[in-house]
Protein backbone atom coordinates (compact mmCIF):
# COMPACT_ATOMS: atom_id res chain seq x y z
CA UNK A 1 0.00 0.00 0.00
CA UNK A 2 2.92 2.30 0.98
CA UNK A 3 4.15 1.83 -3.37
CA UNK A 4 0.53 3.18 -4.16
CA UNK A 5 0.80 6.33 -2.21
CA UNK A 6 4.05 6.84 -4.18
CA UNK A 7 2.56 6.58 -7.54
CA UNK A 8 0.34 8.81 -5.92
CA UNK A 9 2.02 11.37 -5.52
CA UNK A 10 3.41 11.34 -9.20
CA UNK A 11 0.26 11.27 -10.38
CA UNK A 12 -1.01 14.23 -8.42
CA UNK A 13 2.33 16.06 -9.10
CA UNK A 14 0.67 15.87 -12.86
CA UNK A 15 -2.18 16.96 -11.98
CA UNK A 16 -0.50 19.98 -10.27
CA UNK A 17 0.80 20.31 -14.21
CA UNK A 18 -2.55 19.99 -15.55
CA UNK A 19 -4.18 22.76 -13.48
CA UNK A 20 -1.10 25.03 -14.54
CA UNK A 21 -1.82 24.36 -17.91
CA UNK A 22 -5.62 24.74 -17.91
CA UNK A 23 -5.27 27.86 -15.82
CA UNK A 24 -2.76 29.68 -18.34
CA UNK A 25 -4.01 28.54 -21.24
CA UNK A 26 -7.81 30.30 -20.02
CA UNK A 27 -6.02 33.28 -19.38
CA UNK A 28 -4.55 33.66 -22.77
CA UNK A 29 -7.86 31.89 -24.43
CA UNK A 30 -10.07 34.47 -22.72
CA UNK A 31 -7.60 37.55 -24.10
CA UNK A 32 -8.06 36.04 -27.56
CA UNK A 33 -11.65 35.34 -27.57
CA UNK A 34 -12.16 39.13 -26.57
CA UNK A 35 -9.72 40.08 -29.26
CA UNK A 36 -10.79 38.12 -31.99
CA UNK A 37 -14.59 38.31 -30.81
CA UNK A 38 -14.86 42.46 -30.67
CA UNK A 39 -12.67 42.20 -33.85
CA UNK A 40 -15.62 40.31 -35.67
CA UNK A 41 -17.82 43.12 -35.03
CA UNK A 42 -15.29 45.95 -35.61
CA UNK A 43 -16.44 48.35 -38.26
CA UNK A 44 -12.79 47.83 -39.40
CA UNK A 45 -12.70 45.47 -42.39
CA UNK A 46 -9.29 44.83 -41.51
CA UNK A 47 -9.87 43.65 -38.15
CA UNK A 48 -12.82 41.51 -39.03
CA UNK A 49 -10.34 39.98 -41.46
CA UNK A 50 -7.89 38.90 -39.07
CA UNK A 51 -10.25 38.22 -36.38
CA UNK A 52 -12.09 35.76 -39.05
CA UNK A 53 -8.97 34.22 -40.33
CA UNK A 54 -7.54 33.43 -36.91
CA UNK A 55 -10.94 31.87 -35.76
CA UNK A 56 -11.20 29.75 -38.63
CA UNK A 57 -7.43 28.65 -38.71
CA UNK A 58 -7.38 27.13 -35.24
CA UNK A 59 -11.20 25.80 -35.31
CA UNK A 60 -10.41 24.27 -38.46
CA UNK A 61 -6.69 22.86 -37.59
CA UNK A 62 -6.49 19.77 -34.90
CA UNK A 63 -5.18 20.93 -31.82
CA UNK A 64 -2.41 17.91 -31.90
CA UNK A 65 -1.08 19.63 -34.92
CA UNK A 66 -1.08 23.28 -33.28
CA UNK A 67 0.43 21.78 -30.51
CA UNK A 68 3.11 20.21 -32.88
CA UNK A 69 3.65 23.30 -34.71
CA UNK A 70 4.62 25.33 -31.39
CA UNK A 71 7.07 22.33 -30.27
CA UNK A 72 8.99 21.15 -33.21
CA UNK A 73 8.02 23.64 -35.75
CA UNK A 74 8.57 27.26 -34.06
CA UNK A 75 12.39 26.09 -33.15
CA UNK A 76 13.22 26.42 -36.65
CA UNK A 77 11.55 30.38 -37.30
CA UNK A 78 14.27 30.94 -34.05
CA UNK A 79 11.77 30.47 -31.71
CA UNK A 80 12.14 27.86 -28.86
CA UNK A 81 9.58 27.18 -26.20
CA UNK A 82 9.36 25.30 -23.53
CA UNK A 83 6.82 22.41 -22.94
CA UNK A 84 4.59 23.92 -21.00
CA UNK A 85 4.93 27.32 -22.95
CA UNK A 86 4.00 25.28 -26.07
CA UNK A 87 0.94 23.65 -24.40
CA UNK A 88 -0.79 26.92 -23.39
CA UNK A 89 0.01 28.71 -26.66
CA UNK A 90 -1.53 25.79 -28.34
CA UNK A 91 -4.48 25.72 -26.04
CA UNK A 92 -5.24 29.28 -25.58
CA UNK A 93 -4.95 29.67 -29.11
CA UNK A 94 -6.97 26.85 -29.93
CA UNK A 95 -9.63 27.45 -27.46
CA UNK A 96 -9.52 31.41 -28.13
CA UNK A 97 -10.98 30.70 -31.33
CA UNK A 98 -13.63 28.74 -30.30
CA UNK A 99 -14.72 31.41 -27.81
CA UNK A 100 -13.97 34.30 -30.23
CA UNK A 101 -17.74 33.10 -31.49
CA UNK A 102 -18.99 33.04 -28.09
CA UNK A 103 -17.96 36.45 -27.59
CA UNK A 104 -19.32 37.56 -31.15
CA UNK A 105 -22.65 36.07 -30.40
CA UNK A 106 -23.04 37.42 -26.71
CA UNK A 107 -22.27 40.93 -28.17
CA UNK A 108 -24.89 40.57 -30.91
CA UNK A 109 -27.48 38.95 -28.39
CA UNK A 110 -27.48 42.84 -26.80
CA UNK A 111 -30.88 43.55 -27.73
CA UNK A 112 -30.65 46.75 -30.46
CA UNK A 113 -32.26 49.12 -28.20
CA UNK A 114 -29.49 48.95 -25.55
CA UNK A 115 -27.24 50.16 -28.60
CA UNK A 116 -29.92 52.93 -29.31
CA UNK A 117 -29.82 54.40 -25.64
CA UNK A 118 -26.10 54.15 -26.35
CA UNK A 119 -26.60 56.47 -28.81
CA UNK A 120 -29.22 58.78 -27.63
CA UNK A 121 -27.05 59.18 -24.11
CA UNK A 122 -24.22 59.80 -26.97
CA UNK A 123 -22.11 57.47 -25.61
CA UNK A 124 -19.15 56.77 -28.24
CA UNK A 125 -18.75 53.18 -29.44
CA UNK A 126 -16.47 52.19 -27.55
CA UNK A 127 -17.59 53.72 -24.12
CA UNK A 128 -21.25 51.97 -24.96
CA UNK A 129 -19.12 48.71 -25.44
CA UNK A 130 -17.14 48.95 -22.25
CA UNK A 131 -19.95 50.34 -20.19
CA UNK A 132 -23.28 49.10 -21.58
CA UNK A 133 -22.65 46.32 -23.91
CA UNK A 134 -19.63 43.99 -22.63
CA UNK A 135 -21.46 43.81 -18.81
CA UNK A 136 -24.59 42.79 -19.89
CA UNK A 137 -22.70 40.12 -22.62
CA UNK A 138 -20.66 38.73 -20.50
CA UNK A 139 -23.56 37.24 -18.32
CA UNK A 140 -24.74 35.69 -21.85
CA UNK A 141 -20.74 34.14 -22.31
CA UNK A 142 -20.46 32.96 -19.05
CA UNK A 143 -22.35 29.74 -19.21
CA UNK A 144 -19.88 28.72 -22.39
CA UNK A 145 -17.37 29.46 -20.95
CA UNK A 146 -17.53 26.93 -18.46
CA UNK A 147 -18.05 24.68 -20.85
CA UNK A 148 -14.98 26.39 -23.18
CA UNK A 149 -12.94 25.97 -19.75
CA UNK A 150 -13.41 22.58 -19.28
CA UNK A 151 -12.80 21.60 -22.95
CA UNK A 152 -9.73 23.07 -22.44
CA UNK A 153 -9.18 21.01 -18.94
CA UNK A 154 -9.62 18.11 -20.74
CA UNK A 155 -7.48 19.05 -24.01
CA UNK A 156 -4.64 19.62 -21.80
CA UNK A 157 -3.82 15.79 -21.52
CA UNK A 158 -2.25 16.17 -25.59
CA UNK A 159 0.49 17.73 -24.45
CA UNK A 160 1.03 14.59 -22.64
CA UNK A 161 2.35 13.99 -26.58
CA UNK A 162 5.30 16.68 -26.17
CA UNK A 163 7.00 14.85 -23.17
CA UNK A 164 5.07 17.43 -20.90
CA UNK A 165 4.54 15.67 -17.31
CA UNK A 166 0.65 16.51 -17.00
CA UNK A 167 -1.80 14.23 -15.26
CA UNK A 168 -2.13 11.68 -18.47
CA UNK A 169 1.99 11.42 -18.63
CA UNK A 170 2.10 10.44 -15.49
CA UNK A 171 -0.57 7.75 -15.72
CA UNK A 172 1.05 6.20 -18.50
CA UNK A 173 4.43 6.69 -16.36
CA UNK A 174 2.87 4.83 -13.64
CA UNK A 175 1.37 2.11 -15.52
CA UNK A 176 4.52 0.96 -17.34
CA UNK A 177 6.17 0.53 -14.02
CA UNK A 178 3.76 -0.63 -11.68
CA UNK A 179 1.95 -2.95 -14.73
CA UNK A 180 -1.52 -2.09 -13.09
CA UNK A 181 -3.93 -0.51 -15.20
CA UNK A 182 -6.80 0.06 -13.03
CA UNK A 183 -5.12 2.43 -10.40
CA UNK A 184 -3.27 5.26 -12.70
CA UNK A 185 -6.49 5.35 -15.00
CA UNK A 186 -8.89 5.47 -12.10
CA UNK A 187 -7.38 8.07 -10.48
CA UNK A 188 -7.09 10.38 -13.64
CA UNK A 189 -10.42 9.76 -14.16
CA UNK A 190 -11.53 10.89 -10.98
CA UNK A 191 -9.15 13.97 -10.45
CA UNK A 192 -10.16 14.90 -14.66
CA UNK A 193 -13.44 14.89 -12.98
CA UNK A 194 -13.46 16.89 -10.07
CA UNK A 195 -11.50 19.33 -11.79
CA UNK A 196 -14.23 19.61 -14.54
CA UNK A 197 -16.85 20.45 -11.44
CA UNK A 198 -14.71 22.56 -9.81
CA UNK A 199 -14.88 24.72 -12.81
CA UNK A 200 -18.73 24.32 -13.57
CA UNK A 201 -18.98 25.27 -9.57
CA UNK A 202 -16.72 28.43 -9.89
CA UNK A 203 -19.06 29.39 -13.23
CA UNK A 204 -21.88 28.72 -11.88
CA UNK A 205 -20.91 30.57 -8.77
CA UNK A 206 -19.42 33.56 -10.84
CA UNK A 207 -23.01 33.87 -12.94
CA UNK A 208 -25.44 33.88 -9.84
CA UNK A 209 -23.47 37.02 -8.42
CA UNK A 210 -23.45 38.90 -11.49
CA UNK A 211 -27.31 38.21 -12.54
CA UNK A 212 -27.98 39.61 -8.93
CA UNK A 213 -30.29 42.45 -9.50
CA UNK A 214 -31.03 41.79 -12.79
CA UNK A 215 -33.79 39.58 -12.09
CA UNK A 216 -36.28 39.55 -14.80
CA UNK A 217 -34.05 40.67 -17.31
CA UNK A 218 -32.15 37.56 -18.04
CA UNK A 219 -33.16 35.64 -21.60
CA UNK B 1 -39.41 86.36 -34.54
CA UNK B 2 -36.53 83.78 -33.68
CA UNK B 3 -35.09 81.20 -36.15
CA UNK B 4 -36.83 77.37 -35.98
CA UNK B 5 -34.73 75.66 -33.43
CA UNK B 6 -35.18 72.64 -36.17
CA UNK B 7 -35.57 72.67 -39.68
CA UNK B 8 -36.64 69.77 -41.96
CA UNK B 9 -36.22 70.03 -45.36
CA UNK B 10 -37.94 67.49 -47.97
CA UNK B 11 -36.59 64.68 -45.96
CA UNK B 12 -37.19 60.91 -47.73
CA UNK B 13 -36.65 58.10 -45.69
CA UNK B 14 -37.62 54.05 -46.90
CA UNK B 15 -37.23 50.73 -45.19
CA UNK B 16 -36.62 48.51 -48.59
CA UNK B 17 -39.76 49.46 -50.67
CA UNK B 18 -41.60 50.99 -47.95
CA UNK B 19 -41.63 54.73 -48.11
CA UNK B 20 -41.98 55.63 -44.31
CA UNK B 21 -41.11 59.48 -45.00
CA UNK B 22 -41.38 61.21 -48.20
CA UNK B 23 -40.31 64.59 -48.77
CA UNK B 24 -41.36 65.72 -45.20
CA UNK B 25 -40.50 69.54 -44.62
CA UNK B 26 -41.72 70.96 -40.92
CA UNK B 27 -40.19 73.65 -38.27
CA UNK B 28 -40.38 73.90 -34.85
CA UNK B 29 -39.79 76.80 -32.98
CA UNK B 30 -37.39 76.99 -29.53
CA UNK B 31 -39.37 76.03 -26.56
CA UNK B 32 -42.27 75.09 -28.70
CA UNK B 33 -44.07 71.87 -27.64
CA UNK B 34 -44.88 69.85 -30.32
CA UNK B 35 -47.46 66.56 -30.92
CA UNK B 36 -47.07 64.43 -33.32
CA UNK B 37 -49.92 61.92 -33.81
CA UNK B 38 -51.36 60.12 -36.82
CA UNK B 39 -51.89 56.26 -37.91
CA UNK B 40 -48.82 53.47 -37.42
CA UNK B 41 -46.29 53.59 -39.86
CA UNK B 42 -47.17 57.26 -41.17
CA UNK B 43 -43.63 58.10 -40.03
CA UNK B 44 -44.26 60.46 -37.09
CA UNK B 45 -41.63 58.12 -34.93
CA UNK B 46 -39.52 57.90 -37.68
CA UNK B 47 -38.44 61.24 -37.99
CA UNK B 48 -38.05 61.34 -34.15
CA UNK B 49 -35.67 58.50 -34.67
CA UNK B 50 -33.92 60.61 -37.46
CA UNK B 51 -33.65 63.46 -35.26
CA UNK B 52 -31.87 61.39 -32.73
CA UNK B 53 -29.62 60.30 -35.68
CA UNK B 54 -30.61 56.22 -35.52
CA UNK B 55 -31.64 56.12 -38.62
CA UNK B 56 -30.13 57.40 -41.99
CA UNK B 57 -31.91 59.79 -44.20
CA UNK B 58 -32.08 58.68 -47.87
CA UNK B 59 -32.16 62.50 -48.79
CA UNK B 60 -33.03 66.41 -47.99
CA UNK B 61 -31.82 68.43 -45.11
CA UNK B 62 -31.71 68.77 -41.17
CA UNK B 63 -30.71 71.87 -39.63
CA UNK B 64 -30.86 71.76 -35.72
CA UNK B 65 -30.37 74.95 -33.94
CA UNK B 66 -28.58 76.65 -36.62
CA UNK B 67 -26.22 73.69 -37.88
CA UNK B 68 -26.81 70.72 -40.60
CA UNK B 69 -27.07 67.64 -38.32
CA UNK B 70 -26.23 64.72 -41.24
CA UNK B 71 -24.04 67.22 -43.04
CA UNK B 72 -20.90 69.30 -42.69
CA UNK B 73 -19.94 72.56 -43.96
CA UNK B 74 -16.58 73.01 -45.38
CA UNK B 75 -15.03 75.15 -47.15
CA UNK B 76 -18.41 75.81 -48.30
CA UNK B 77 -19.05 72.24 -49.47
CA UNK B 78 -21.96 70.17 -47.65
CA UNK B 79 -20.46 66.55 -46.71
CA UNK B 80 -21.93 63.91 -45.28
CA UNK B 81 -21.51 64.19 -41.21
CA UNK B 82 -18.68 62.16 -39.64
CA UNK B 83 -19.10 60.40 -36.21
CA UNK B 84 -17.38 63.40 -34.52
CA UNK B 85 -20.03 65.93 -36.11
CA UNK B 86 -22.66 63.67 -35.30
CA UNK B 87 -21.41 63.53 -31.23
CA UNK B 88 -21.75 66.93 -31.72
CA UNK B 89 -25.43 67.48 -32.47
CA UNK B 90 -26.15 64.69 -30.78
CA UNK B 91 -25.19 66.76 -27.29
CA UNK B 92 -28.27 68.70 -28.33
CA UNK B 93 -31.25 66.12 -28.40
CA UNK B 94 -32.33 64.13 -25.57
CA UNK B 95 -34.68 60.75 -26.30
CA UNK B 96 -37.12 59.15 -23.93
CA UNK B 97 -38.09 55.52 -25.56
CA UNK B 98 -41.15 53.46 -25.48
CA UNK B 99 -39.57 50.78 -23.79
CA UNK B 100 -37.62 52.90 -21.62
CA UNK B 101 -34.37 51.34 -22.69
CA UNK B 102 -32.29 51.68 -19.02
CA UNK B 103 -29.29 50.03 -18.14
CA UNK B 104 -30.58 46.75 -16.05
CA UNK B 105 -27.10 45.92 -14.90
CA UNK B 106 -27.29 49.48 -13.53
CA UNK B 107 -28.79 50.67 -10.71
CA UNK B 108 -31.17 53.98 -10.93
CA UNK B 109 -28.42 56.48 -10.00
CA UNK B 110 -25.69 54.71 -12.39
CA UNK B 111 -28.10 55.08 -15.36
CA UNK B 112 -28.71 58.85 -14.72
CA UNK B 113 -24.74 59.67 -14.38
CA UNK B 114 -23.46 57.22 -16.85
CA UNK B 115 -23.67 59.45 -19.64
CA UNK B 116 -22.76 63.01 -18.03
CA UNK B 117 -19.61 61.27 -16.57
CA UNK B 118 -18.74 59.83 -19.69
CA UNK B 119 -19.63 62.57 -22.93
CA UNK B 120 -19.19 65.47 -20.41
CA UNK B 121 -16.42 64.22 -17.84
CA UNK B 122 -18.63 65.43 -14.72
CA UNK B 123 -16.91 64.40 -11.69
CA UNK B 124 -18.82 61.78 -9.80
CA UNK B 125 -19.83 64.23 -7.09
CA UNK B 126 -21.58 66.37 -8.88
CA UNK B 127 -23.66 64.25 -11.73
CA UNK B 128 -24.60 62.07 -8.51
CA UNK B 129 -25.78 65.75 -7.28
CA UNK B 130 -27.30 66.44 -10.31
CA UNK B 131 -28.93 63.22 -10.65
CA UNK B 132 -30.47 63.60 -7.01
CA UNK B 133 -32.16 66.54 -8.20
CA UNK B 134 -33.34 64.94 -11.13
CA UNK B 135 -34.62 61.91 -10.01
CA UNK B 136 -36.32 64.39 -7.29
CA UNK B 137 -38.02 66.46 -9.79
CA UNK B 138 -39.53 62.97 -11.57
CA UNK B 139 -40.27 61.64 -7.70
CA UNK B 140 -38.02 59.04 -7.07
CA UNK B 141 -35.50 60.42 -4.93
CA UNK B 142 -35.56 57.40 -2.50
CA UNK B 143 -34.75 55.21 -5.66
CA UNK B 144 -31.22 55.99 -6.50
CA UNK B 145 -30.25 52.29 -5.83
CA UNK B 146 -32.70 50.41 -6.72
CA UNK B 147 -32.56 48.43 -10.20
CA UNK B 148 -34.27 48.63 -13.14
CA UNK B 149 -35.94 45.62 -13.03
CA UNK B 150 -37.44 46.39 -9.30
CA UNK B 151 -39.34 49.55 -10.89
CA UNK B 152 -42.45 49.78 -12.31
CA UNK B 153 -43.44 50.74 -15.82
CA UNK B 154 -43.78 54.00 -15.09
CA UNK B 155 -41.45 54.28 -12.59
CA UNK B 156 -38.39 53.02 -15.36
CA UNK B 157 -39.96 55.62 -17.70
CA UNK B 158 -39.90 58.42 -14.93
CA UNK B 159 -35.69 57.29 -14.73
CA UNK B 160 -35.34 57.26 -18.14
CA UNK B 161 -36.50 60.71 -18.99
CA UNK B 162 -34.13 61.76 -15.75
CA UNK B 163 -31.15 60.35 -17.15
CA UNK B 164 -32.35 61.97 -20.94
CA UNK B 165 -32.58 65.15 -19.07
CA UNK B 166 -28.90 64.97 -17.43
CA UNK B 167 -27.31 65.99 -20.70
CA UNK B 168 -29.47 69.16 -20.31
CA UNK B 169 -30.74 68.81 -24.01
CA UNK B 170 -32.14 71.94 -25.89
CA UNK B 171 -34.55 69.44 -27.59
CA UNK B 172 -36.43 65.99 -26.21
CA UNK B 173 -37.73 63.58 -28.27
CA UNK B 174 -40.31 61.30 -26.51
CA UNK B 175 -41.46 58.08 -28.53
CA UNK B 176 -44.60 56.65 -27.41
CA UNK B 177 -43.71 57.28 -23.70
CA UNK B 178 -46.68 55.84 -22.19
CA UNK B 179 -47.70 52.98 -25.01
CA UNK B 180 -45.92 50.32 -23.05
CA UNK B 181 -47.38 51.43 -19.57
CA UNK B 182 -50.59 50.13 -17.39
CA UNK B 183 -53.46 52.48 -17.49
CA UNK B 184 -52.70 53.20 -13.67
CA UNK B 185 -48.82 53.85 -14.57
CA UNK B 186 -49.62 56.56 -17.35
CA UNK B 187 -50.52 59.54 -15.73
CA UNK B 188 -47.54 59.90 -13.42
CA UNK B 189 -45.35 59.94 -16.38
CA UNK B 190 -47.40 62.59 -17.91
CA UNK B 191 -47.35 64.96 -14.97
CA UNK B 192 -43.99 64.54 -15.44
CA UNK B 193 -44.20 65.28 -18.64
CA UNK B 194 -46.40 68.29 -17.57
CA UNK B 195 -44.20 69.69 -15.27
CA UNK B 196 -40.79 69.54 -17.63
CA UNK B 197 -43.44 71.47 -19.78
CA UNK B 198 -44.19 74.29 -16.97
CA UNK B 199 -40.90 74.49 -15.79
CA UNK B 200 -38.42 74.48 -18.96
CA UNK B 201 -38.32 76.00 -21.93
CA UNK B 202 -37.02 73.26 -23.50
CA UNK B 203 -38.38 72.40 -27.25
CA UNK B 204 -40.60 68.77 -27.07
CA UNK B 205 -41.34 66.83 -29.70
CA UNK B 206 -43.65 64.20 -28.53
CA UNK B 207 -45.51 60.89 -30.40
CA UNK B 208 -48.58 60.11 -29.03
CA UNK B 209 -51.94 57.85 -28.91
CA UNK B 210 -52.49 60.06 -25.66
CA UNK B 211 -54.87 62.62 -27.60
CA UNK B 212 -56.36 64.05 -24.49
CA UNK B 213 -52.75 64.80 -23.23
CA UNK B 214 -51.84 66.09 -26.77
CA UNK B 215 -54.45 67.97 -26.68
CA UNK B 216 -53.94 69.75 -23.15
CA UNK B 217 -49.66 69.86 -23.56
CA UNK B 218 -49.12 70.75 -27.16
CA UNK B 219 -48.69 74.64 -28.33
CA UNK B 220 -49.18 72.22 -31.95
CA UNK B 221 -50.29 69.26 -33.59
CA UNK B 222 -49.10 67.63 -36.62
CA UNK B 223 -50.96 65.12 -37.92
CA UNK B 224 -48.69 62.23 -39.96
CA UNK B 225 -50.21 59.71 -42.48
CA UNK B 226 -48.67 57.84 -45.17
CA UNK B 227 -45.06 59.82 -44.44
CA UNK B 228 -46.39 63.43 -45.14
CA UNK B 229 -48.27 65.77 -42.62
CA UNK B 230 -51.54 65.89 -43.77
CA UNK B 231 -52.88 68.50 -41.14
CA UNK B 232 -51.24 70.69 -38.65
CA UNK B 233 -52.39 73.28 -35.99
CA UNK B 234 -53.37 74.40 -32.83
CA UNK B 235 -54.69 71.55 -30.31
CA UNK B 236 -58.39 72.93 -30.78
CA UNK B 237 -58.13 73.34 -34.36
CA UNK B 238 -57.05 69.52 -35.37
CA UNK B 239 -59.04 67.99 -32.36
CA UNK B 240 -62.29 69.89 -32.47
CA UNK B 241 -62.49 70.66 -36.07
CA UNK B 242 -60.47 69.00 -38.28
CA UNK B 243 -60.72 69.86 -41.72
CA UNK B 244 -58.62 67.05 -43.70
CA UNK B 245 -60.76 63.99 -44.20
CA UNK B 246 -58.40 61.85 -43.14
CA UNK B 247 -57.61 63.30 -40.13
CA UNK B 248 -61.43 63.21 -39.29
CA UNK B 249 -61.71 59.52 -40.17
CA UNK B 250 -58.37 58.80 -38.22
CA UNK B 251 -59.57 60.93 -34.73
CA UNK B 252 -62.92 58.90 -35.07
CA UNK B 253 -61.53 55.67 -35.05
CA UNK B 254 -59.00 56.83 -32.18
CA UNK B 255 -62.53 58.12 -29.92
CA UNK B 256 -63.98 54.54 -30.79
CA UNK B 257 -61.20 53.19 -29.40
CA UNK B 258 -61.71 54.58 -26.61
CA UNK B 259 -59.36 57.27 -26.05
CA UNK B 260 -60.31 60.42 -24.66
CA UNK B 261 -59.95 63.64 -26.82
Amino acid sequence: MTQWSGYLGLILQGAIVTIELTLMGSVLALIMAFLAGMGRVSRFVILRAIATVYIEFFRGTSIFVQLFWAYFVLPFAGLSLTPLQAGVLALGLNVGAYAAEVVRGAILSVGREQYEACTALNLGRWQGMRHVILPQALLVMLPTFGNNAIELLKATSVVSLISLADLTFQAQVVRSQTGSTLMPFVSVLVIYFALALIISWGVRTLERRMARGLDGVRV
Amino acid sequence: MPAPIIKVDAISKSFGSFKVLDGLSMQVMPGEKLALIGPSGSGKTTILRILMTLEKIDGGHIQVDGEQLYHMERNGQLLPADERHLARMRQKIGMVFQLFNLFPHKCVMDNVTLAPMLTKRVARAAAEKRAMELLDMVGLADKAKAMPAQLSGGQKQRVAIARALALSPKIMLFDEVTSALDPELVEEVLNVMRKLAAETDMTMLLVTHEMGFAHDFADRVLFFDRGRIVEEGKPDEIFRHPKQERTQSFLKKIIAAGHRV
